[in-house]
């Protein structure tokens, strides 16, 4: 165990204190003694960020099953440490928002559980090379983010968009774990970059494509690409700081962070890229799209950040492309997947947790009912300015240089790339372009409505927020800027060590504002121009969303599934015992015959004994008064009958010299038959009517099957009587070693005495249970 | 020789105990029924008796001690059971 180890579980051991803390210093807000922990962590790692910039990665090891080969190893390199101080240091500022946005009245102990769990569990992610341990943090930034979601447990919303992102999480998870399986499988390992260093052995097995899919699955579902989005709107139930640290920086990025892991490993294929690239791109377009349609601020923010994480998964596809003559386009998109990713994480945050502020000081987040609070709450107005003209791509922030980048990628992909790509990447430029403009709708029309236009009536008097609360998005937004004005600082610390891990080749990083005239610039001009446009006539053509096609799929799935279900069992589970006893033989009847039929099992015995006129006689009673039981009118009748065929048997028993087994069925079945009147006596009158049977055809033939199975089976067992009886061991000894005469006795108490022992227990135990159903019945557990 | 005439026998039982089922069948009372089942128990035992012969072995003269007493048991019990309407008493009818 290394100081990472301890760094990464270092929430998580926190965690256990925070109920603690929580009841003894009830007057200060619990958030300031968490606060120290991400503050510690971001320090920690900021420790490693010169190290890894010269190119040195750092690798601990710490054995936890080490048979299996799961250990849990951290790796850092550009991409986790990027990963871990954007968790570490956005998870300071939200908690820093945090302490002032809920009230000392809330359960807060539980929150801050929740989010240090989420904290280790995200830091995990992004530090594990181990697959296995990867899926482990996997799963429980699922099982935080759900516990987070769901933390106003009371509300009926909060509790529908915690199960739905837990099973749409869950599921992709699921997934995931059966591509790391597969990969596993293929390469040997656990190990991310054994399994990196393996990847061209195994590029042609035919389960290859099953990881790849699988894998991208997990991804797709945690980072809220298309269709897969529908949980990220409804998460925005969750308390605004939750929603701006899990559901804009860092969860929904644990599937891009996947995706760029596992590239070095799936970039060859075709598949790969068209699915990132296409998939990201359908997500940009939906989401910013509906984003327009919302009216809730949050609701905007959540399909915002859908839309601009479709953005970096298809610059994570671009950048996917490595055959020859497209390396340097791949290399610059996967650069400016990695710069959005930041950009995305710093402006969002922001933007997240001003929509908590107006909501905290107005009492309402539905763009109807807000407007005018420019005069009321300027620097709320400054941070959303910011913020939004940068998610917008407006310069000089940093915003726009990100989407210039993508813009860049996009045409070089459809002029430089090779032949075949041409089509693709004009659809993928036009698509791109269109869902520009739609960010830069959504983006400005965040603030004009909220902002400007007119004063309404709102549920508080609205007042600026107070200093506390305003730090962390003020320190987000100054990032933005800083960015914006110096974005090649960046550069050598993080964004080319970042790209090295991903692409693993050296990018040259070059950022700055002016491209010079070119088809970018002309794009950009446009979608401004068309943006502008369509933000000015808003009114006119925009119409509110309702529930979208995939959550109403969603929702019919959830409830044509558990109806089916409920339909199945109530068609299955009939509570008859007939119907269990129906399927019982008709599955034994159908296993038994068909393995009879494909294996061509049955035979008949060459070699039989002689029958005998007695046993002829014998069988012939026991055959008449079995037919005449299930034909009998009266159950009287039927108990005599069954009597019959008892002593018959017994009296078989004398004509196969079986004189211990004739004894004891005879004084057995005298008893039964007692016991079976004793029953008859005590029915009630009605159901001694005199009644035959009901005839049922699906009995008939089940009965008349399992006859046959049974007599077939019987046979060509007796045909298959391949070795000789045991039994010649027990005549020859049973003087000599046992010192008795009577064999079958012999065997009963010495040979085999132990099953005689608890036979002799089921006997007590019987007794046991008539004498305790007898005593104790209809008295509440008493004795009479 | 033996063997004919211990045939011939074995059928002559197995013929009356017919007769005997017929009556269990038909009777018109319990007593009736009660009897012809004692009887055929008894033929149960000559039945054992010829087979044992047949066999030429010993080892089932229990069985038929036992059907003996199982028999004489039955018809009791039975018997009381018509008599009293129970076949075990109670032992605090005072």
């Amino acid at each position: 165990m290394s100081l990472l180890h301890l760094a990464i579980l270092l929430p998580l051991f926190a965690s256990l204190f925070i109920p603690i803390i929580r009841r003894s210093l009830h007057r200060i807000h619990t958030g300031w003694f968490v606060l120290a922990v991400p503050v510690s962590l971001v320090l920690f790692f900021s420790r490693f960020v010169s190290e890894v910039a010269a190119g040195g990665v750092r690798m601990e090891k710490m054995p936890w099953i080490p048979s299996l080969g799961i250990d849990f190893t951290v790796y850092v390199d550009g991409l986790s440490l990027l990963f871990a101080l954007l968790i570490t240091g956005i998870g300071a500022l939200v908690v820093l928002y945090s302490i002032y946005y809920l009230d000392k009245k809330e359960s807060l102990h539980t929150f801050y559980v929740y989010l240090l769990l989420f904290m280790t569990a995200m830091l995990g992610v992004v530090l594990s090379d181990n697959m296995i341990v990867l899926y482990l943090f996997w799963e429980m930034t699922s099982i935080s983010s759900f516990l987070l979601i769901g933390y106003w447990y009371q509300k009926e919303r909060s509790r529908y968009g915690a199960q739905k992102s837990m099973l749409i999480t869950v599921f992709g998870g699921l997934a995931m774990l059966g591509g790391i399986s597969i990969l596993s499988l293929l390469a040997d390992t656990f190990s991310i970059r054994e399994v990196i260093a393996a990847s061209g052995a195994f590029k042609d097995e035919p389960f290859y494509i099953a990881a790849l899919v699988l894998i991208l699955l997990g991804a797709f579902t945690k980072s809220a690409q298309f269709p897969f989005h529908i949980w990220l709107p409804d998460a925005m139930e969750a308390p605004t700081p939750v929603s701006a640290y899990l559901h804009s920086a860092t969860m929904v990025k644990a599937g891009l962070y996947l995706v760029a892991r596992m590239s070095p490993v799936f970039a060859d294929t075709p598949l790969w890229f068209y699915l990132v690239s296409g998939v990201g791109m359908i997500t940009l377009l939906y989401g910013s799209v509906s984003a327009v349609r919302q009216t809730d601020l949050k609701a905007i923010l959540a399909y915002s950040t859908v839309s601009q994480l479709g953005l970096i998964m298809s610059l994570l596809g671009v950048g996917s492309l490595s055959s020859e003559g497209q390396q340097d386009l791949a290399l610059a998109a996967t650069v400016a997947a990695i710069f959005h990713l930041m950009n995305h994480a710093t402006f969002k945050g922001s933007l997240f947790m001003m929509a908590g502020i107006i909501d905290h000081e107005t009492g309402t987040r539905d763009i109807r009912k807000l407007g005018g609070l420019a005069q009321v709450m300027p620097v709320s107005l400054t941070i959303a300015l910011i913020g939004t003209l940068s998610m917008a791509g407006v310069p000089p922030f940093n915003g726009f240089l990100s989407k210039e980048m993508f813009l860049t990628a996009l045409t070089d992909l459809m002029h430089g790339g090779v032949r075949d790509l041409r089509t693709y990447g004009t659809i993928l430029l036009v698509l791109g372009v269109v869902a520009s403009i739609f960010t830069f709708v959504y983006s400005l029309m965040l603030v004009k409505e909220t902002f400007f236009g007119k004063r309404n009536e709102l549920p508080k008097k609205a007042h600026e927020a107070p200093v506390g609360m305003l730090v962390s998005p003020l320190v987000l937004v100054t990032l933005v800027v800083l960015v914006g004005l110096f974005p090649n600082a960046l550069a050598k610390p993080f964004i080319i060590p970042a790209v090295e891990a991903v692409a693993l080749k050296t990018p040259k990083v070059d950022i700055y504002m002016w491209h010079g005239f070119n088809l970018e610039l002309a794009l950009t001009i446009l979608i401004f121009g068309l943006g502008a446009f369509l933000v000015l006539t808003l009114r006119k053509w925009n119409r509110q969303a309702g529930a979208g096609l995939f959550n109403r799929i969603y929702d019919a799935s959830l409830v044509y599934g558990e109806r089916s279900s409920t339909g199945l069992h109530d068609a299955v589970m009939t509570g008859y015992m007939r119907s269990y006893l129906v399927y019982i033989f008709g599955f034994i009847v159908t296993i038994v015959l068909s393995t009879l039929w494909l294996m061509d099992g049955f035979s008949l015995p060459d070699r039989a004994s002689d029958v005998t006129a007695y046993e002829m006689i014998l069988l012939g009673v026991m055959l008449i008064s079995a037919v005449a039981i299930t034909f009998a009118r009266s159950r009287l009748t039927s108990i005599v009958l069954l009597g019959v065929v008892g002593y018959s048997v017994a009296l078989f028993f004398v004509l196969f010299r079986a004189p211990d087994l004739a004894l004891t069925q005879l004084v057995i079945e005298t008893v039964s038959v007692a016991l079976f009147l004793l029953v008859f006596y005590h029915m009630p009158d009605i159901s001694r009517k005199e009644e035959r049977i009901k005839f049922k055809l699906g009995n008939a033939a089940i009965s008349i099957l399992v006859g046959a199975t049974v007599t077939l089976v019987a046979l060509s067992a007796l045909a298959g009587r391949e070795f000789a009886s045991i039994s010649s061991y027990y005549i020859k000894n049973v003087y000599d070693l046992a010192g008795g005469g009577n064999m079958v006795n012999v065997i009963l108490v010495d040979f085999r005495g132990f099953d005689t022992l608890f036979e002799i227990s089921v006997l007590a135990i019987a007794a046991l249970g008539i004498y305790a159903m007898i005593k104790f019945r209809k008295t509440g557990g008493n004795p009479r | 020789m033996l063997d004919t005439i211990l045939f011939i026998s074995l059928a002559g039982v197995f013929l009356s105990m017919l007769g005997l089922f017929y009556r269990v069948v038909k009777g018109p009372s319990t007593a009736d029924r009660i009897v012809a089942l004692d009887s055929i128990g008894i033929s149960l035992i000559s039945v054992i008796g010829l087979i044992s012969i047949l066999l030429r072995t010993s080892v089932y003269l229990e069985v038929i001690l036992l059907i003996g007493i199982l028999a004489f048991i039955g018809t009791v019990a039975f018997s009381k059971y018509l008599e009293k309407g129970v076949i075990i008493e109670r032992d605090r009818n005072q």
